[in-house]
């Protein structure tokens, strides 16, 4: 499975992405330039971390609007998985692709440490297989991070089951001191309404090796070698009668 | 041009001086040339004061790749690649403007590793503050770390390790000392050299602008804030970022001659440097700098000290492919010059000569040797009877109990946990960081596609510095050294950052002379070369010198990463102390914290026995013997064993009543006395006697202090703490 | 009745012209990238609000300006401007 890194002046995950897929999955991987346009040759997209085009103004804004974007939508709209890790997941909602916005976090400074999240949904390519209440232990390291959306929406979202990922305590348990930046129902991660696109805060592709912390991170980047190219090629909803294993 | 004094002072010259320069020159300067022997003269880059001194320090050794001279320097770690060190102060912007102060400082540290075609693997911090009570304190000590976290965060390099240090002699003079530590292949090594006239001279990144103008000159005068408010550069770590990696593409491109960093003064130091070293000239035209703002003068641009900015030496024939290279990444190149070989640094602009200057005269500034004399007010305080001062109390009914003594040690801000601070530092980006900041003496870094591991720190205890420069530059580099060995890593190079007063005055003159002194003594002990450093003098406050500061940054090789240990207790096991059983309270932290005194004889400290004890816990630690290793400095043994608790989640029950009685039966200095040359080390019961035997051939002294069991840290009868506790007080003195 | 009345301060805080400011050069390219030629440059700020009690608008203003020096700009690099406007009770 062909994974595309992309990548924007000021990106600075790309590296952990690419080693994370190559020597943590043993697949073939490449940095996408953000000026480039053709994707076709992937399976699957990851948008790093890092600080795209400097964070100013706001985290991701400047970034949805390079040209590959309008290629990444489109993957996206055929139905490719796409990952945003980080400022990845702050430029698909700039971009659009995802719901609400990150904000800066409750704490007012920057977070670096290792959390413990909940899977809460297994009906994405990158959470394939992992059963809902599965615990996984990633970094994060992030300023802006406060998931935030207006009360519809998060409705909206907790009704369809599109939390991804929910910042918990090492029980499992939803609690306020499990919430490193003060996310809405501790939300860390969330996917579109298809369910291809996911964007989380903490960090899968630092979580590849236990030398340095852990290697829970590989079960979310090889969840979408089993969802596999079925689920790029036949592109499906999440209302569509799934059952939850 | 008429020179009056007060031009002189502007441009921080002496009368000697200008003499010197008008008659080496045969004529007078023009006012551009002026600035530029200013700034090249000035303590920062001329080091005047330092550089008789620094002739002293061992350089070289058989892993010595590069010493000083370079942006950095460079030692062989196997597998053909070396590890790339330097460390630099950013002391007086960050006295000014301390968010940006302290992040510029961070962005010309890391442009010095990647200008020698290193990879940064990993930065780190010295800071020095004055007590957080007083709210200006509070504001830099907040801005530093802020500014620290911002740049490294940005630009994707891991913020592993540092130390932290409060002195009422810090206030209003907070010291920052950022150091990198990047990695290359050997073969890859690239050296600001410039050569072979006809080559051009390319500037690279962030247009000019009035950024810091004074800043090199600004850096060799007492108290800054009063007299140059308005000439702190702002960083940008995004275009940095950008630099940094297309530096290293065009570097590994084989296109580039030579790499130079825009740092204090600039295109003048830039320039002059790169071409010293080279032993040929340059030519620059400074109507071709592009600039941020209209109507900069030949001078302005010439002292420039914006961010951001490099200096590339090309051969004509390879323009084309470098210049492609840093387009890509969205960076302005602009052709400014070329190199010549009349070894005249000569500035036009706009095609009209503006300066015409002898590199050799800018780049080799006057030195000057000077008495030094100690100040007797120090003396008295080092010599002052400490035995008289009244012991803990045995019960606490008759008095301060040893437990009440712990937990405000564990909350004094020298002793509590830093991860307040380093929680802000992204820490785990580039994925290489095997112990992380707080679980180690000294944080641990991997590198990808080999087995090996680098372990790094800062130190300095500037008390100990305060009352014996001489003694207190030797723990400095004993207690680094100690700590990357407390990991399982021998150390294998230093940079160091030489933080003094103004040198001119003889009591600061002694403590810079007797520091270097004691710095080369310990390394020549120790067999570890300094490669790299940086000296930042005239830190003053209205005639007050910070106390002496010879900050040491170090790196320790392990040859086989997955061989390190953490400072924190290993679940059951048990504990023991390798090393003197004798302490003081001399330059302790607990003498500071209870008696509000800073006096006395620092701890005294055998070079020998320190390298026996090292290799011990290397050996031990490589042998799979030991679990945890720590080092005990400030706080003594007491805070040693609740540091390895509170981090290993266990507590244990130790019995000192041998060290008690080894300290003229004071419990005060048994416990939070402080000594050279100790590690607590922990070890399975069924190892016991394997590291027996270990210590025994090393011929160390050591203790059986007791094992780890259960939620409480017990002390004989003295006392007893609850791991709840323990963490409470631990966890809130920064925050 | 009370001597004091409502005041809302609109705090400007900008670069001094002059300072390195990335934000704004970071926003002018991407605004470039968008087909904005005519941009020629970008300097971005803060704008704050403060609502506070004073007797009249002197000493709001002198108030306000205090509050600009010690927290709300940094006068080492910063400037600021602000407006004081006057808040209906009724409102």
């Amino acid at each position: 499975m062909r994974f595309g890194v992309i990548t924007f002046p000021g990106s600075n995950g790309d590296h952990d992405a690419l080693m994370a897929v190559e020597m943590g999955l043993g697949q073939p991987v490449e940095l996408v330039w953000h000026t480039e346009t053709d994707l076709s040759r992937f399976d699957c997209l990851i948008i790093p971390g890092g600080f795209s085009y400097g964070d100013y103004l706001r985290a991701g804004a400047i970034a949805r609007f390079a040209p590959v974007m309008e290629s990444v939508r489109a993957f996206a709209e055929a139905g490719g998985p796409v990952l945003g890790i980080c400022n990845g997941f702050q430029i698909l909602t700039e971009a659009g692709l995802l719901p609400g916005a990150l904000l800066r976090n409750a704490s007012l400074s920057f977070e670096c440490a290792w959390v413990f999240v909940r899977v809460e949904n297994d009906r994405t390519p990158w959470t394939q297989a992992l059963a809902p209440g599965t615990i996984l232990r990633l970094p994060i390291a992030h300023g802006e991070g406060r998931y935030y959306a207006d009360t519809a929406t998060l409705e909206q979202l907790e009704r369809d089951r599109r939390v991804v990922f929910r910042y918990v305590d090492a029980d499992g348990r939803v609690t306020p001191e499990a919430n490193p930046n003060g996310s809405l129902n501790n939300i860390a991660g969330v996917c579109n309404e298809r369910g291809n696109v996911v964007g989380l805060m903490p960090h899968p592709e630092r979580a590849y090796d236990r030398l340095v912390g852990g290697d829970d991170g590989l079960r979310v980047l090889s969840a979408v070698l089993r969802a596999g190219v079925e689920v790029a090629s036949t592109p499906r909803g999440l209302g569509s009668g799934h059952t939850q294993r | 041009m008429q020179v009056t004094p007060e031009i002189l002072a502007e441009v921080a010259l002496t009368e000697d001086e200008y003499r010197l320069i008008v008659e080496r020159l045969g004529r007078e300067p023009n006012a551009v040339e002026l600035g530029m022997f200013g700034a090249m003269w000035s303590e920062h880059c001329g080091y005047k004061n330092s550089r008789p001194l620094l002739k002293r320090l061992p350089t070289s050794g058989p892993r010595v790749v590069q010493g000083p001279g370079e942006n950095a320097g460079a030692v062989e770690i196997g597998d053909g690649l070396v590890a790339v060190l330097k460390i630099e102060s950013h002391n007086h912007p960050s006295a000014v403007e301390p968010f940006q102060g302290a992040a510029t400082g961070v962005g010309g540290i890391v442009r010095d590793i990647f200008t020698m075609g290193a990879r940064p693997v990993a930065i780190l911090d010295s800071l020095r503050f004055g007590p957080l009570e007083e709210s200006r304190n509070r504001y830099l000590f907040h801005g530093v770390v802020g500014g620290i976290g911002w740049y490294g965060n940005c630009l994707g390099i891991p913020t592993v390790a540092g130390d932290i240090f409060f002195d009422p002699g810090y206030s209003a003079n907070p010291l920052v000392n950022a150091m990198c530590v990047g990695v290359a292949r050997r073969d890859a090594l690239v050296r600001a050299r410039a050569s072979g006239p006809g080559n051009l001279v390319l500037l690279v990144g962030a247009d000019t602008g009035r950024d810091g103008i004074h800043g090199a000159t600004f850096a060799s005068v007492e108290d800054p804030e009063k007299s140059h408010r308005g000439v702190v550069q702002v960083g940008n770590p995004f275009l940095e970022k950008l630099l940094l990696e297309a530096c290293l593409e065009a570097l590994e491109s084989g296109c580039v001659v030579a790499m130079q960093d825009l740092g204090a003064a600039g295109l003048t130091s830039s320039t002059a440097e790169t071409a010293a070293r080279g032993g040929v000239g340059v030519e620059i035209d400074v109507a071709k700098v592009p600039r941020r703002e209209a109507g900069m003068t030949p001078y302005e641009v010439m002292l420039s000290e914006s961010q951001e900015r490099m200096l590339v030496i090309v051969e004509p024939s390879k323009l084309e492919v470098v210049e492609a290279i840093f387009r890509r990444w969205e960076l302005h190149v602009a052709v400014i010059g070329r190199v010549t070989d009349d070894g005249m640094l000569r500035v036009l602009d706009d095609g009209r000569p503006v300066a015409e200057v002898p590199v050799q005269l800018l780049t080799e500034a006057p030195t000057y040797v000077r008495d030094g004399r100690e100040d007797p007010e120090l003396a008295a305080l080092r010599n002052r009877d400490l035995a008289t001062l009244p012991d803990l109390a045995r019960s606490p009914d008759e008095g301060i109990g040893a437990r009440e003594a712990l937990l405000a040690l564990l909350r004094s801000p020298n002793v509590a946990s830093r991860r307040p601070v380093y929680r802000t530092y992204d820490h785990t980006i580039l994925t290489n960081t095997v112990l992380a900041p707080g679980e180690g003496d000294a944080a641990v870094i991997r590198i990808k596609g080999t087995r090996l591991g680098l372990a790094v720190k800062t130190d300095c205890n500037p008390r100990y510095c305060l009352l014996d420069p001489y003694l207190g530059a030797q723990h400095a580099v004993a207690e680094a050294a100690r700590n990357v060995s407390c990991v399982g890593a021998e150390p294998v190079a230093i940079t160091d950052c030489l933080n003094f007063g103004n040198p001119e005055r003889p009591e600061v003159y002694y403590q810079l002379s007797r520091a270097i002194e004691g710095m080369a003594v310990a390394c020549e002990a120790l067999e570890i070369p300094i490669v790299s450093g940086n000296a930042s003098l005239y830190n003053e406050t209205g005639g007050r010198a910070i106390p002496p500061t010879p900050t040491i940054g170090i790196v320790g090789l392990l040859n086989d990463v997955r061989k390190r240990v953490g400072l924190a207790f290993a679940g059951q096991g048990v504990v023991y102390l390798v090393g003197p059983a004798e302490a003081t309270l001399g330059a302790s932290e607990y003498l500071a914290r209870f008696h509000g005194l800073t006096a006395g004889v620092p701890p005294s400290l055998d070079l020998e026995l320190e390298q026996r004890v090292q290799r011990a816990v290397r050996e031990g630690i490589a042998r799979g013997i030991v679990l945890a290793a720590h080092d005990c400095s400030e706080g003594g043994l007491a805070v040693a064993l609740a540091e390895s608790c509170i981090a290993g989640e266990i507590g244990g029950r130790f019995e000192i009543e041998a060290l008690v009685e080894a300290n003229g039966g004071r419990i005060d200095r048994a416990l939070f006395g402080e000594a050279g040359s100790r590690v607590l080390v922990q070890v399975a019961p069924e190892s016991e006697s394997t590291l027996v035997a270990l210590l025994r051939s090393y011929r160390l002294p050591y203790l059986r202090l007791g094992e780890t069991a259960g939620d409480a840290l017990i002390i004989g009868d003295l006392l007893r703490v609850s791991l709840r506790e323990l963490v409470a007080a631990w966890t809130s003195g920064l925050s | 009745m009370s001597s004091t009345q409502g005041w809302r301060a609109d705090v400007y805080v900008a670069l001094k012209p002059g300072v390195n400011d990335p934000q704004g050069l970071a926003v002018r390219d991407g605004l470039h990238r968008l087909g904005y030629d005519e941009v020629s440059q970008v300097r971005v700020g803060r704008y704050i609000q403060v609502w506070l009690e004073a007797p009249d608008e002197t000493t709001a203003a002198a108030r306000v300006r205090e509050m600009c020096e010690r927290l709300l700009a940094n006068p080492v690099i910063e400037e600021y401007r602000f407006q004081v406007v006057r808040i209906d009770a009724g409102h």
